[in-house]
This record gives C-alpha cells, structure tokens and sequence, in this order.
C-alpha cells in the first residue's frame, strides 16, 4: 500500500508549482459559464423581498390579503411560514451562528433590527407582479430608537435590540440585558507588569468602518420544490453542503429531500457562507407548486447581505530601548450588526499573532447595532485588529529611530513560538517574509515628493475541516475528479494538478468538477483559507488509492504479486524480471472490465493540520496634501504560501486581497443617515477600488512548507488582505508626518486631518 | 412605452410634445433611469438621425458640434482638441472609454446634474447651444439652461441640436479639472473649468470661470475681471480667485464631500485649472 501521509517536499515535482490554463477557464471568457442567476426552469415564478424601511421597529402586523389577490401572485411567505427555533451557537466556517438568529435574520418576527431586514417575499408570474404586490403587502410598525456605532450601542440608556440579550463572558453575569453580546479575552503573562518595563509606551485608538465583500455578483438562486416534497436548489454560494444543512433545517426537511448545486460563483470573500435568499425561494416553491427564481439588487445586496465590522480598537505597546515588545495589550469593539456574531474572537487571537510575545492580552466584544447581521469577509476580524497593533508598531519603530523591518524581524514568531491564542506554533514564515521584503529591490527604491513608504505584516490562522471527494479513471484513459468544496478561486486546477502530479498523467486528460449534494459526503464551505490545503488532502490520498488499485489490474494482468509492480509517471511497471515491462493507465483502464470492473476512489476525513500563513505588504503612496487625495504609487506583497501549487492563482489571491485592503483603507465605507438609512447602495458611492486606482500589485511568493500537507500547501486566499490597512496608513503617516488612526484615508478625512490635525 | 426615430428636427419636436415624451441621446443616463425606475417614459424620442445632430463643423466662426456626437468622437478630433483642449478634456473624464462611446453633450447638459463634467468647461469657453422648438430655433447660452438639479429651461418639445464654440482668441487656453476620490467611474466632488486668453505682454484679456458640483447648478464665477483683466496673474490675484471660487459654493453636505471639503476644493481646483489654461494660452 501507498503510503497515504507521505509527503513530496523533497520530490522533484513536474506539474505542481507550474501554471497550466483553468480548467473552467474557457467557460468563464466565453461567457458560457452559468452564475447564480443564469437558470431558468419552465412555469418559473419570480420571486421579491419586502423589506423594512425602519432601523428598529416593532412589528405590529402584517396584512398580506390585498397582495394574495392580486392577479399573478401565486405565493407569499412571511415569518408565519417559518418554523422558530431556540437560541444555539454553531460553527460556520470562522464564524460562529444561531438558528434562533439566523431564522429571525431571513424573515423578520418580533421586530426589524435594521433598514433591508426582510418582512415578506412574493412569488408572482412576472417581476412588475411581484413588485406590486410587495406594495399592496400592509405592516403595521412601532417605530423604536436605533443604534448604529458601537460607543452608542453600549451605553446604559441605548435602546436594546434583543431584550433577552445578557452579556457572556463577564463575571458576575450581568441581570440586564445590554447589546453586549459577549467578551472575550486571549494572552498570557502580565501585561501591567510588562509596561512598568517598558523603556517606551504608545497607545492609541482606531476606528474602521464597515465595508462590504464588494462580490460583483449579486446573491441569486433557483429553487423547485415538487409535491413530493423534493428540493432542487441551485445558487451561488461558497458551501453547497452548509446551504443544505441551513434549508433543511429552516424548512423542516431532511438533508435527503434538499439536493443543493452551487453555481460558478462571482465572488464570494464570506459574504456567501450563509443563506438569505434560498430558504425563502424554498419556502415560495413549497407554497405555490412552481419554481422560484429570485435575485437581490445591488441596493439589496448592500443593505441585507452581511457586510464586515465597523470597530474601535484601542492598542497599547511596550518596548525596550533595543525595540523588543515586552507587553502588548489591545480592547476591541466590533459592530455585529443586528445579531450577534462579530469576528471579534479571531481578531483578538491573531492580534499580536506575529509576534513573539512575552505579556500579551487582547479583548474583544461583540456589539449589536442596527446594521445588517455582518457575515464573513476574507480573513474575518483580522483586518482590524492587526491595522491596530501594525500602526502602533509603525509609530514606535519611528520614535526608535529604527527600521520598520527590523523592528518586526525582532519580534517575529517562528517555529515554537506560542502564540498569544495558545498554541505552540509549527514552522511559519514570518521572518522569511520580512527578508524577503527587506531584500526586495521596492523596499530601497527612491521615493518622490508628497509620497511615503508604509509596511506591514499579517497573520492568520487558516483551516481544514470536512471534506469528501472522489476520483475515477475513465475507461479511455481519463480521469474524472469530483469535488466537494466549492472552487471560489481557481481550487479545479489546483486539484486537476495535484491529481495530475501523483498519477504522472497530462492535466489536460484529468476533469475536475464540483459536485452536488447529492454526490459526495459533507463538505464544508469554502472559506478559511481550506479549499486547496483540505481538498488536496483528500485529493492526494483518493489519487493514492486509484494507483493502489491500478497496479493491482495490473498485477493481475501480468498474473504476479502486487508487491512485483510500482508506479511510475503514469505507467504500472513490472519490478523484477528479466526485461523491463510497463503498462499505461489508459492500458489498464481500458482491462478494468474484466479486471475486477470501474476503478475509482474516494477520500473522506475532518482535516486537521492547516498551516497559517503569514505576509509582509510594502506600499508606496503620494498624498496631495491640497485635496487630501491619496494615490496608490507602488505595492508589493510578500507572503508564506507553504508552498504553491499554481503560482499564478496565489499570486491573483495576494493581489485580490491587497485590492480589497486598498479599498477598505482609502475610500470605501458604510455611511448612514441619521434614521439609519444606508446612503450608499451603489457602487458609484461605495467606493471599491477600479483598475486605474491600482498599480500593478507585485508579489513575491514564500515558501515555507506546511508539513502536514503532501505538497506543503498553506491556505493563501485571507492573510493578504490584514496588511494593506496598516501598510497604507502608515505609508500616509509618514508621507505627512502626521499619525493617521482612522479608516478610510478617503480625501476628505486626509485633508481635515491634514488642516486641523 | 413606444420608441421613435425622427428624421427631422420639427418631427422630434412634434414627438417631443407629447405627454411622458423623453428625449434620447447616448442614453447612459436616461436607460440608468429607466432601469432603477426613476423615470417611465410613455415615448422614448431618439434624435440621433435628426440632420447635424451627429456632426462636427468648423466655420469661420468656430466649432459647432452636434448635440448628440458620441465624446469619443469628439476626443478623437484632433483640431478641434487643438483649439478647446479643456472641453475635450472634461469629455474625456466621462464615465469609461465604453461610456463615451455613447454619452453627449446633449444628454450631459439635459440631464442637468450639478455634477456634470462638460459643463464647467462649456461655460467657461463662453459656449452657446442651438435649440429646435415646434416653430422655431433659437440660441442659449449654455450657462442659461439648467435651473436646478434634473430641472432645465427647455419647453415641452424643445431640444438641443447642437453647441457652438467660438473661435479662440490669439494666446487663449482652457483647462477642466474635477476631483473624484477614485481615478475613473466616479462623480465630480468638484469641476473647474477656466477658459482665458492673455495680452502680448503676458496681461490677462479676459477669463471665465465655471465650478461644477459645489451648487444646485454649475456657477459662472463673477468678479473675476477686476481681479484680472489688464494685469498679471500674480499670487495676490490667484488668492483672490480661491477666495472668489470658495464663496461660490453653496454646497449641499452629503455623502460625496462635506460643505468644507467642498468649498476647499473649488478654490484649489480654480487655482490648478488657472494655472494649466494659463500655460497654454503662453504656449507650453
Ligand atoms: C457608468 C457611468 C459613468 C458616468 N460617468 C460620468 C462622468 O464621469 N461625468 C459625467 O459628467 N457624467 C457621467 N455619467 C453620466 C452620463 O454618461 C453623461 O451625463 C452623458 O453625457 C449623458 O449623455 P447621453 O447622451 O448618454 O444622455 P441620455 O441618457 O441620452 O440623456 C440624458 C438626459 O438628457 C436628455 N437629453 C439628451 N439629449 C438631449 C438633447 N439633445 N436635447 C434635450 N434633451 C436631451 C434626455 O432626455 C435625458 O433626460 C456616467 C454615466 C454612467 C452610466
């Protein structure tokens, strides 16, 4: 037998580290690919969402008779239609959720906690139908006080959200209800003590809005309910298997009678890791008889999605003269939105991550305010606190005259560092990415005018999780691959490469596919950096298995033992014997027949082992100190990706993600109006950033290999956006001379800065 | 909603008359409208084969450019670029390269956003438009147009055919500048526009200045002769131009700039628009 857990650190590899074309990538240029809203079934129905025009508003009653009359309107649903469900936390991904929660979150019951939140849905013959049915829908509302920043959210007299919501993790409990959902808290040693050694201190606040995952495809499903009480679900989403588990549980059906199918999906970032329009197109199909389609608008999209935390972070850093940390303490606040939820706990885990800490303490809360329910969003919490602790660090770094670099080269964790969540860490690559950005030719290159040079490291955990896949050899000689965690970012070719390296055949004969539910074990979602570390796991062994049994026909073929027969690039050969003797895969399979039948196998496991990853960002920026503009001059990214299995696709997630952190930090933002309307539910004012206002974003790739994966893989997809937000303020900071603690650097904020300090 | 095609200026304005009737250039802000419901017009009016709607002219007296030409036909004029680079370069600001293959003058003036790029420019280069009404043509100068946001002066059934520029003076230049806190596909915190000429002796002849976005309507600085005119562009008299362009601004806060940022920036975009026009009037 192979061995399953062997590694190929040391083997020279032929496909894995090249960059073959995507196996989906014809389908995607040709515009043949089918997205989330791209289905159509006959005698489809379209279904729309009546939403709440209230921040925080009592429901009084809601009258749907007008609109059931009306000519084409062939269903409504409203929270009647729902089952309730008591309070109980789950693990999603790197967010924690409650289905007492989340089937409030779907459809609104007792109360609307924020403008968008849903209170109906209509099924109708036609998109005007619908539209004017939501109209003839009548609710009666009991307008409440809302809250939308967390300092406001806190105080003793702030309106509540949740009446029964008592704060966990303080002793004693509090008997109040507050819109405190929790506290939590990680470190050891003693920080008090810590700073009474401290040769310098710098302590400082942050603020950061709330930004949306910006995916340029809007949620959108297709679900057909049959009288048997079958479901066919099709959406665009990171978990097929997760959306599953949600539905079946809201509607009440077992996972057998859902079968979910997710689409080609146009971005994700976390944002599509939880339901809100499928249980509803379910519940419609369920009512009327007749498929359901139902799409958000980009407005929908913006209000009643789950965009990311708004927060308050307050740093405090002690160091010796020679700038070793020797306390490190942090409080963040992050906004959950309506429910609870913030990732306030991976925040504090990975606050002071990379670095080698001897007193560290990092707290966190989670606040209720009346914002949609956040959701996840590439590297959830991590952002923010790390923009916290890395500008702190920036400051001190200046005040000790020493090199931003050196000053974290110091510090850096390495293998056997505990980390300041806990554990004891493996090999990880944080000094040789902060070489790597120190040898870099940006980091001495010349800078002009106006502009300012900022770095910044980031840390983050990544995952593995559930994971089933399977790998058949066709009887032609091709292999066929299926897979079961949703391929958000190019994961087909990793696994079509990874195949293609253990099995010694072209990737061009192997075929990668997403399964449904119905064809594989559980998976879970595609998030925490896990797709390509966990399902190459699995990936590996299966190919493993199918070798296994390849030699075996082949053994029988050749009527000798099995230990008689290795694999070599894609050949069975004969070990001993007097002349060499090989036999193909597309040989063998096309004898499966009368060797025994189809060959094919599957590899299903809880991985464990992911490796974090960690990167260093290097950006150059020019401000225009009369307009308060900043400008993006140059950027490189650095980072640890254990090792890559297409280079070309961990280079589009280092790139991605500095975009996105580029975004957060210089223009994009949440901005409500003083009745907590969301006034910026396009994209001509909730400013992502365009091509033109990025350069090319450089990246170096680091290699220090995960070694509990076969090919060393680390997930890459989260950590490259923790850097930019610290990197660009520090960049700005020090173009101006003048310590920027605020998100975003748009050019109003820069130059008010800049006039009144 | 019904579409038609006119062949001729009285036939748009016979159809322009009629009740819910829009008027339809490029279309890259009235199909924007139409899509999110803003507007549902009971006849759409395409004018495009109205006769010199779609053409550029140059006569003895300057520019006409039709009212519906795509900008990207006007970007790509070169003598037309020569003589009034700052119009050109507002137009060249709008939207995308895919966009200003269809948006217009036209529609940009019509649509009547504070906001819009060609604007500023128009008016400051002292441009006029020709108007076709169900009886006759009559000529407006573009600053007389738009009243307020969405609002404009043309009766029911009047619409624009076409914009005339005079021809520059001996050493005159324009220049357009806007500040948008991305570098493409945003909306004007502020538009300047400056169009002046200057004597042989470096004097300044004569100058207009139009803001965008910092009012209900693009504003026509005034006071700028006494500043100006017979002198030298000295430091004294561009403070003088910041502080002329900031008390201009009658801004609304919202969620594209505060009233400060807003006003800061028209004085600094006057100053840096003032100073391009200036170059070129000296030929750099
Ligand atoms: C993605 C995008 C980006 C944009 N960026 C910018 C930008 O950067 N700067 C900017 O200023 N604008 C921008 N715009 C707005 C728009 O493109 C411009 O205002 C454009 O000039 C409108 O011209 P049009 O021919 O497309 O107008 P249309 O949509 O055809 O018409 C606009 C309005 O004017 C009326 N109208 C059109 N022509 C006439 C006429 N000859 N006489 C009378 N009424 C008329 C129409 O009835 C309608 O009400 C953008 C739009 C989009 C979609």
């Amino acid at each position: 037998m192979n061995d399953m857990t062997q590694n190929n650190l040391e083997r020279a590899l032929k496909i894995v580290g090249t960059r073959p074309p995507r196996p989906d990538g014809v389908d995607k240029v040709t515009g043949r690919a089918l997205f989330g809203s791209d289905k159509s079934l006959p005698n489809m129905l379209v279904g729309r969402v009546l939403r709440s025009p209230y921040a925080h508003a009592k429901i009084i009653s809601i009258d749907t008779s007008k609109a059931e009359v009306l000519n084409g309107v062939k269903s409504i649903v409203t929270c009647a239609d729902f089952e309730d469900f008591p309070s109980e936390f789950v693990p999603n991904g790197e967010m924690i959720v409650n289905l007492k929660d989340i089937t409030r979150n779907i459809m609104a019951r007792e109360k609307v906690l924020y403008v968008g939140h849903t209170v109906a849905a209509v099924a109708a013959t036609s998109e005007d139908i619908a539209e004017k049915a939501l109209g003839l829908i009548d609710i009666k509302y009991e307008v409440l006080p809302h809250v939308l920043e967390v300092e406001d959210a806190e105080k003793p007299d702030a309106p509540v959200l949740h009446e029964d919501m008592m704060t966990i993790g303080i002793e004693p409990s509090p008997k109040k209800a507050s819109n405190v959902a929790k506290r939590v808290e990680f470190g050891f040693g003693d920080v008090e003590k810590g700073f009474a050694e401290a040769d310098l201190i710098v302590e400082r606040e942050f603020t950061t809005q709330q930004v949306h995952q910006g995916y340029i495809e809007p949620h959108a499903c297709l679900a057909s309910v049959s009288e048997d009480g079958q479901a066919d679900l099709w959406c665009t989403t990171q978990g097929a298997f997760v959306v599953r588990n949600f539905c079946s549980k809201l509607l009440g059906l077992s996972a057998a009678q859902i079968k979910v199918t997710a689409s080609e999906i146009g971005g994700g970032f976390g944002g599509k890791t939880v339901v809100y329009l499928e249980p509803l197109a379910l519940a419609l199909s369920r009512k009327s008889g007749r498929p359901v389609k139902m799409e958000m608008s980009r407005a929908e999209v913006f209000t009643s999605s789950g965009p990311t935390s708004g927060a308050k972070v307050w740093v405090k850093i002690g160091v010796k003269n020679d700038g070793r940390i020797i306390a490190g303490d942090c409080v963040l606040k992050y906004q959950a939105g309506a429910f609870q939820g913030a990732p306030v706990g991976p925040g504090a885990m990975c606050a002071f991550a990379p670095y080698d800490m001897v007193n560290v303490r990092a707290v966190g809360y989670d606040i209720v305010v009346n914002r949609p329910k956040v959701s996840a969003y590439r590297a959830p919490g991590g952002p923010i606190s790390e923009y916290g602790v890395e500008s702190v660090l920036d400051e001190i770094a200046l005040k000790l005259e020493m090199d931003p670099i050196e000053i974290r080269l110091k510090n850096a964790a390495k293998e056997g560092t505990i980390a300041p969540y806990g554990p004891k860490l493996g090999p990880i690559g944080m000094i040789e990415t902060l070489e790597a950005a120190k040898a870099h030719p940006h980091y001495s290159a010349p800078l002009g005018p106006n502009q300012g040079r900022g770095i910044a490291s980031g840390f983050w955990f990544n995952i593995g999780g559930e994971t089933s896949s399977s790998i058949t050899i066709n009887e032609d000689g091709t292999v066929g691959l299926t897979l079961g965690t949703t391929d958000i970012g190019g994961s087909r070719a990793s696994m079509a490469m990874m195949a293609s390296e253990e099995l010694g055949v072209p990737m061009d004969l192997i075929k990668p596919v997403i399964g449904d539910t119905n064809s594989l074990g559980f998976n879970f979602l595609t998030g925490g950096s896990r797709a390509t570390f966990s399902t190459g796991m699995t990936v590996v062994r299966s190919t493993r298995e199918a070798i296994e049994e390849l030699k075996k026909r082949a053994a029988l073929l050749w009527e000798v033992d099995l230990n008689q027969v290795e694999w070599v690039d894609g050949h069975a050969r004969l070990i001993a014997g007097d002349e060499p003797k090989t036999m193909s895969l597309a040989q063998i399979a096309k004898q499966a027949g009368k060797t025994g039948g189809p060959i094919m196998a599957n590899c299903s496991m809880n991985v464990t082992g992911a490796g974090p990853s960690l990167g260093t960002h290097i950006v150059d920026v020019e401000v225009d100190t009369e307009t308060g503009k900043v400008s993006i001059v140059r950027y490189t990214a650095i980072q640890d990706a254990g090792k890559a299995i297409h280079p070309a696709y961990v280079e589009g997630q280092m790139q991605g993600g500095a975009v996105q952190g580029i975004g957060w930090a210089l223009n994009e933002e949440y901005i409500y109006n003083d009745k907590g309307e969301l006034e910026n539910t396009g994209f001509l004012d909730y400013r992502i950033p365009v091509c033109s206002d990025v350069p090319m974003i450089d990246t170096v790739i680091v290699e220090v290999p995960n070694p509990n994966h076969p090919y060393g893989v680390r997930g890459v997809g989260e950590t490259p956006i923790i850097p930019p937000l610290a990197a660009i303020s520090n960049a700005v900071s020090r173009a101006t001379n003048i310590r920027f603690n605020e998100l975003p650097l748009s050019p109003p904020k820069v130059l008010a800065k800049l006039m009144h300090g | 909603m019904e579409y038609v095609t006119p062949q001729s200026a009285s036939e748009a304005s016979q159809a322009l008359l009629q009740e819910g009737a829009f008027a339809l250039a490029g279309g890259t802000d009235l199909l924007v409208k139409l899509k999110t419901r803003f507007v549902s017009p009971s006849i759409v009016v395409d004018i495009k084969r109205v006769p010199k709607i779609m053409t550029i002219e140059q006569s003895a007296e300057g520019w006409w450019i039709g009212a519906a030409t795509p900008c990207a036909e006007i970007v790509e004029h070169d003598s037309l670029s020569k003589d009034w680079s700052g119009i050109v370069e507002a137009l060249s600001l709008i939207g995308s390269t895919q966009i200003q293959g269809r948006a217009t003058l036209g529609g940009n003036l019509c649509n009547a956003s504070p906001a819009a790029d060609s604007v500023p420019a128009l008016i400051a280069a002292g441009a006029t438009c020709v108007i076709s009404g169900q009886t006759k043509e009559r000529e407006e100068a573009v600053e007389n147009i738009v009243t307020a946001p969405g609002i404009t002066t043309l009766s029911k059934g009047e619409f624009i055919i076409g914009f005339k520029l005079p021809k520059p003076k001996l050493r005159s230049g324009d220049a357009y500048l806007r500040l948008i806190p991305r570098s493409e596909m945003d909306i004007a915190v502020v538009g300047a526009g400056v169009s002046l000429s200057v004597t042989e002796d470096g004097k300044i002849e004569a100058v207009r200045v139009s803001l965008g976005a910092i009012a209900p309507t693009q504003v026509l600085l005034t006071g700028l002769e006494d500043i100006f005119v017979g002198k030298e562009p000295d430091d004294d008299a561009i403070q003088k131009l910041v502080a002329v362009a900031e008390k201009a601004c009658k801004p609304i806060k919202d969620k594209r700039g505060t009233i400060e940022y807003r006003t800061k920036i028209a004085g600094v975009l006057a100053k840096r628009a003032f100073a391009i026009a200036l170059k070129r009037a000296n030929g750099y």
